[in-house]
């Protein structure tokens, strides 16, 4: 089956999944046409092929957290166009109007299966969930709030990588966010990183893969560098399931694969071992 | 938004301001301008290149060792680009993988072990983007030296040199005292990566530069850096041992002003530092 051609985010924009009834999805893995109702109740997975549709940060913190516990953090936080960047207002205004989220993360207090937990979940539909100051500061307040109320933190990451309408502002996040890590490892706290589609750039050379434990769904993309940047520069082939969470495994980055139906109790029995 | 269509009066010197931007990086990556080994050779003294990451092999575009500073015992590790075909090829250019980071925080830890200062020297046009470089997790290696540098116990200053080229510049730049020579760039993505992106050509890698305001004035306006380090009015290979001189005063500052700072306290700076980094509203 064909691992991640395209991100499947763009088979299903907001518009068609906010549409009630009636409506079809085709299936990027194995192109099987499938009824929202029924994706949706199978965590917008594939029943054919078990190909793992992107969720979005909602979908994900319900599909995650025991019902009801979510407390929503740094809210207020806003992106600034500091170096007055072309066309990045503009962008900005896009992506609050499309997702109805301020940024390219939801950060907040949840229980997973009765654990407290920080947990910050990635929204690929917002520029990429590229990192900017914004996406930066919220990954680290949130770490922040886990070393201070001695809780574990759960990263669920996808990302573009960097965001270039913040130039040097957006590298430096890798550095911020890095150093929070620090502290929370030095206090002896767990941080279980979890990579889903697609995970690349500046977040893989980040915070997303210092996790003590690494998660990685099925098949999604996991990669510093680009496949074509990759194949421009050293005009090398590129192994068959270069860079999917497989790959990843077997290379030694990621812990377990997990599928989403697991996701949750995964978690919870891992969390079951790291909190006293 | 408020920058729609204003018409001339903005064009004119945004215009110039590309141009010498643009200029700025052309000249971080002449040919000619003097890399890191040229540096170790002329500011420093005693040079023991020490190799290996303990692991998987050693990375040549990674030199480390021991030197000496005006007597300082120091640790130095840096990128280094070759010259002439044969040394480009044995230093990739500049461009390192997993393991010449994971080499990197090798000699950081025995800097820190031996409480010697570390002086890291970045010119790279960016990490190694190659199948090998992600077997082994090349992201994963940047990312532990950005967590281990922000608390390694020992005075760290990094400089510029040249190119400070994304995530593979700032892997070994974690630093107390961060520098850039004039004439450096250090960016998030390269000009013709943004512009390949963005504006789907390569060609307007000068507009790219100028956006980022990846130059070291507007990096020291921004608070990302400390230091600029004055470079021969045409460039650092116009008259390399005046650069030479300029880059060892500074060191020599970094280190004088650092060593007099108890270790909690730089690490403490350190941190601060870069948590301050970011803008935002909220
Ligand atoms: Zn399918």
């Amino acid at each position: 089956m064909p691992i991640f051609n395209k991100p499947a985010f763009k088979g299903s924009g907001e518009k068609k999944r906010d549409m009630p009834e009636g409506l079809w999805q085709k299936c990027s893995g194995c192109g099987e046409v499938i009824h929202e109702l029924e994706l949706k109740k199978n965590l917008r997975v594939c029943p054919q092929c078990n190909f793992h549709f992107t969720l979005n940060s909602q979908e994900r913190i319900e599909s995650i957290t025991d019902p009801g516990t979510f407390e929503e953090t740094e809210k207020k936080i806003k992106s600034v166009d500091a170096l007055e960047f072309k066309g990045y207002k503009d962008k900005l205004i896009k992506y609050q109007k499309i997702t109805g989220l301020q940024e390219a993360i939801v950060t907040g207090r949840a229980k997973i299966i009765g654990h407290s937990v920080v947990l910050g979940v990635m929204d690929f539909r917002f520029l990429g969930a590229s990192m900017g100051s914004v996406v930066g500061e919220k990954i680290t307040r949130a770490i922040e709030l886990a070393t201070e109320e001695k809780s574990a933190i759960i990263i669920v990451s996808a990302s573009g990588g960097a965001r270039m309408h913040e130039g040097i502002l957006s590298l430096m996040q890798m550095a911020k966010t890095s150093g929070a890590l620090a502290l929370l490892d030095r206090a002896g706290l767990p941080f279980i990183s979890v990579l889903t589609h697609p995970t690349t750039g500046g977040v893989t050379a980040s915070f997303a893969t210092l996790g003590d434990i690494i998660l990685a769904e099925p098949g999604c993309m996991i990669g510093f560098a680009g496949p074509r940047v990759i194949k421009e520069t050293t005009h090398q082939d590129l192994p068959d399931g270069f860079q999917t969470a497989e790959f990843m495994h077997e290379h030694g980055l990621v812990d377990i694969i997990v599928e989403r139906r697991e996701l949750r109790e995964k978690l919870a029995s891992i969390l079951g071992y790291l909190l006293t | 938004m408020g920058t729609k269509k204003t018409p001339k009066k903005k064009i004119s010197p945004k215009k110039k301001y590309a141009i010498s931007s643009w200029k700025r990086v052309e000249i971080a990556r002449h040919p000619r301008r003097p890399m890191m080994l040229d540096y170790v050779a002329s500011c420093f003294d005693d040079f023991i290149e020490l190799h290996g990451d303990r692991h998987i092999g050693d990375d040549g575009a990674m030199p480390a060792g021991l030197i000496r500073v005006d007597g300082i015992k120091c640790v130095v590790i840096g990128h280094e680009k070759g010259r002439g075909t044969d040394e480009k090829l044995k230093r990739n250019f500049g461009s390192a993988g997993p393991e010449g980071y994971r080499k990197a925080l090798r000699m950081m830890k025995i800097a820190e072990k031996f409480k010697l200062p570390v002086i890291s020297i970045i010119d790279t046009p960016g990490a190694y983007p190659g199948v090998e470089a992600e077997e082994r997790n090349i992201a994963e290696s940047i990312a532990y030296n950005l967590r281990e540098m922000m608390l390694l116990r020992t005075q760290i200053i990094a400089i510029v040199i040249g190119e400070g080229g994304s995530g593979g510049a700032l892997g070994i730049g974690v630093a107390d005292r961060v520098m850039m020579m004039e004439n450096s760039y250090y960016s998030v993505i390269s000009p013709e990566g943004c512009a390949a992106i963005l504006w789907k050509d390569r060609k307007y890698a000068p507009d790219a530069a100028n956006a980022m305001r990846l130059d070291a004035k507007n990096l020291k306006r921004l608070g990302i850096i400390d230091r600029i380090i004055r470079e021969p009015s045409k460039g650092a290979h116009t008259n390399p041992s005046l650069a030479s001189k300029n880059l060892k005063d500074s060191i020599l500052d970094g280190i004088k002003e650092l060593s007099s700072v108890p270790i909690d306290q730089l690490l403490e700076q350190r941190y601060k530092k870069y948590r301050a980094m970011g803008e935002f509203i909220g």
